[in-house]
């Protein structure tokens, strides 16, 4: 292949954001010491042109690139608008809470630009190499991240109970890597569900498989894998789950869908009962211990690990709508978890977190607009009719019905009513409780404007689903 | 000759003694980066008997990327390691407990 052969089109809007983000990391030491503007005003500009790029070149093939190794479906297309559009909605609401505490330097900025880039390798991968070096640069980002408040000891032992439980998964996928090489001879996933369908069957298949379903389980943060998750989204600081929180998840769903659905499909029956039981048990454990926390962050924690369970749901149904149903649920999830975790940073001043369940007290007396938006998120989360939630429910649980796993749609609806008890007990705090605090809340334009849209959107989303279901359903050529 | 399989008990061994190291270890947080390193070095292991027995090259191509990986894995690692060494006065794995439930 020589290089005029090659055809760099297709991956254009990953060299532009590689281009961007390097230039950051060296245009940043050299500006004066006010602040990062100018890496927040570039890095808000590149995610925007990566978002027109990948707009203009949007159809409905399928489109092979690198031999094969890079794919650009409607799938792809889709989720990486949906990340560019989550990381801006991060990047604006998070300064004001940066800057407070004195973190707010373009390494935030830089290294958010490369967990993008590494999301948008794993989205777009149709190879396990290219796979494994996404996910790990996504990874390495993101514990960095973590780790960015240097001075705050909470934060260093989350990014290292992070990093040592996300190379464990990294290395326990790339086990099972090895394995599927092995056994098939091939790299590139098509070629290995090609092989696998072709009647390869074996014990290392069967290792290669639950190797590679722990691993990718491990990394969504699903139960019983789920150890890590309380604790990062605990000591990392809030910006940085807010990050954590959403666009990876994008990512994540990815990975599943690239490894189980592209890579490993002909074994449908062997990884669908694994699934079946994560998920069971990542919507008990999650909802259920839920309940128990104080720490408001820790609780949307235990939210998140629930919602994941539901995600998984919509992959193990094995059907085209069970998959446009997840990535609408995950797109649901990461807008609400924008609005859950900005709470905090809406309540946030300096010097003080609001971490805690009673700092939610009383938020209708300080602000009415935030209190009903707040209410907003929960009901969506809780599942309420017409907000975003609920239809994101709705289309998880038709599809599991649809191939008649009855009996798991009404443990996921019993561990759904068990979730809307907290949900709706913080909004109670929020409408009939006294604040403890009374003093008018501070926050900045570009948080309240942040928490006003993603409370919006909960409504909007809620009462005309059509226009993105549509959408999710055409990124599955439905 | 060495056969196959015998590279990968050898793999599956190495594989077996990171996970272990990772799990039993509650001393020094240095050993979990062993551990790390350990583990990825297991996977080359696989790569390269699979490719070398199959005669195709792309498993060792495979093992090249894996190896700077690693390396940077372990960059970031030990950072971590600094960072949270600076703010506790230990490493040892017991110690990282502010945090639970």
């Amino acid at each position: 292949m020589t290089l005029a052969s090659l055809n760099l089109q297709p991956v254009l809007p990953e060299i532009v954001l590689a281009a961007m983000a390097c230039l950051i990391l060296l245009v940043d030491p050299f500006l004066p010491k006010r602040g990062p503007t100018v890496s927040f005003v570039l890095s808000i500009l590149t995610l925007v042109a990566l978002f027109v790029i990948t707009l203009m070149q949007m159809d409905d093939h399928v489109r092979m690139s690198f031999g094969d190794m890079v794919v650009n479906d409607p799938m792809a297309d889709l989720m990486k608008l949906v990340v560019y559009v989550l990381v801006a909605a991060v990047f604006v609401i998070s300064r004001t809470y940066l800057r407070q505490r004195g973190i707010d330097k373009g390494e935030y900025y830089m290294l958010g630009l490369f967990g993008v880039l590494g999301m948008m390798i794993t989205i777009s991968s149709n190879h396990l190499l290219l796979l494994y070096l996404g996910l790990e640069l996504m990874s390495l980002a993101l514990y960095a991240m973590t780790a960015f408040k240097r001075d705050d000891g909470r934060a260093s032992e989350a990014a290292m109970k992070y990093f040592v439980l996300g190379a464990l998964a990294s290395g326990i996928l790339l086990y099972g890597m090895s394995l599927l090489y092995g056994v098939t001879g091939e790299l590139t996933l098509t070629a290995i569900a090609d092989t696998i369908a072709g009647g390869e069957d074996s014990m290392a298949l069967k290792a290669a498989v639950v190797l590679i379903v722990v691993g990718a389980v491990f990394k969504m943060g699903i139960a019983p894998f789920h150890m890590w998750l309380p604790d990062v989204y605990e000591g990392a600081p809030t910006a940085v789950t807010l990050f954590l929180a959403a666009a990876p998840k994008v990512a994540a769903l990815a990975l599943v869908m690239r490894l189980l659905v592209d890579g490993m499909g002909p074994l449908f029956y062997d990884w669908q009962p694994m699934l079946i039981v994560v998920a069971m048990l990542s919507m008990a454990i999650g909802n259920v211990v839920a309940i128990a926390q104080t720490s408001f962050k820790r609780m949307l924690t235990y939210s998140t690990i629930g919602h994941v369970g539901f995600i998984l749901l919509g992959v193990l149904a094995g059907t085209n709508e069970g998959y446009a149903a997840a990535l609408f649920y995950t797109i649901a999830y990461a807008v609400m978890t924008i609005g859950g975790f900005g709470i905090i940073l809406l309540l946030a001043r300096q010097g003080f977190e609001a971490e805690s369940m009673d700092d939610l007290k009383g938020l209708n007396d300080r602000s009415p607009v935030m209190a009903f938006v707040f209410l907003l998120l929960m009901f969506s989360m809780a599942g309420i009719p017409f907000t975003f939630g609920f239809w994101a429910k709705l289309a998880v649980l038709q599809s599991i019905v649809g191939v008649g796993l009855w009996w798991l749609a009404t443990f996921a609806v019993v561990t759904a009513v068990i979730g809307a008890f907290y949900y709706l007990r913080a909004v109670k705090m929020v409408y009939f409780d006294q604040p403890e605090d009374t003093s008018p809340i501070q926050a900045d334009l570009n948080v309240r404007g942040v928490l006003v849209l993603s409370g919006a959107s909960m409504l909007i989303f809620g009462l005309y689903p059509t226009g993105l279901t549509t959408l999710t359903a055409g990124a599955f050529g439905l | 000759m060495i056969s196959l399989s015998e590279f990968l008990i050898f793999g599956g061994l190495l594989f077996s003694i990171s996970v272990a190291g990772i799990f039993l270890n509650r001393k020094n947080v240095l050993v979990l980066l062993m551990a790390i390193e350990l583990m990825l070095l297991a996977v080359n292991v696989n790569f390269v008997a699979f490719s070398h027995f199959s005669g195709d090259i792309d498993g060792q191509a495979f093992v090249f990327f894996v190896l700077t990986v690693a390396a940077a894995e372990a960059a970031i690692g030990l950072a971590i390691l600094v960072t949270l060494f600076r703010n506790r006065r230990t490493i040892n794995v017991e110690d990282l407990t502010e945090m639970k439930g």
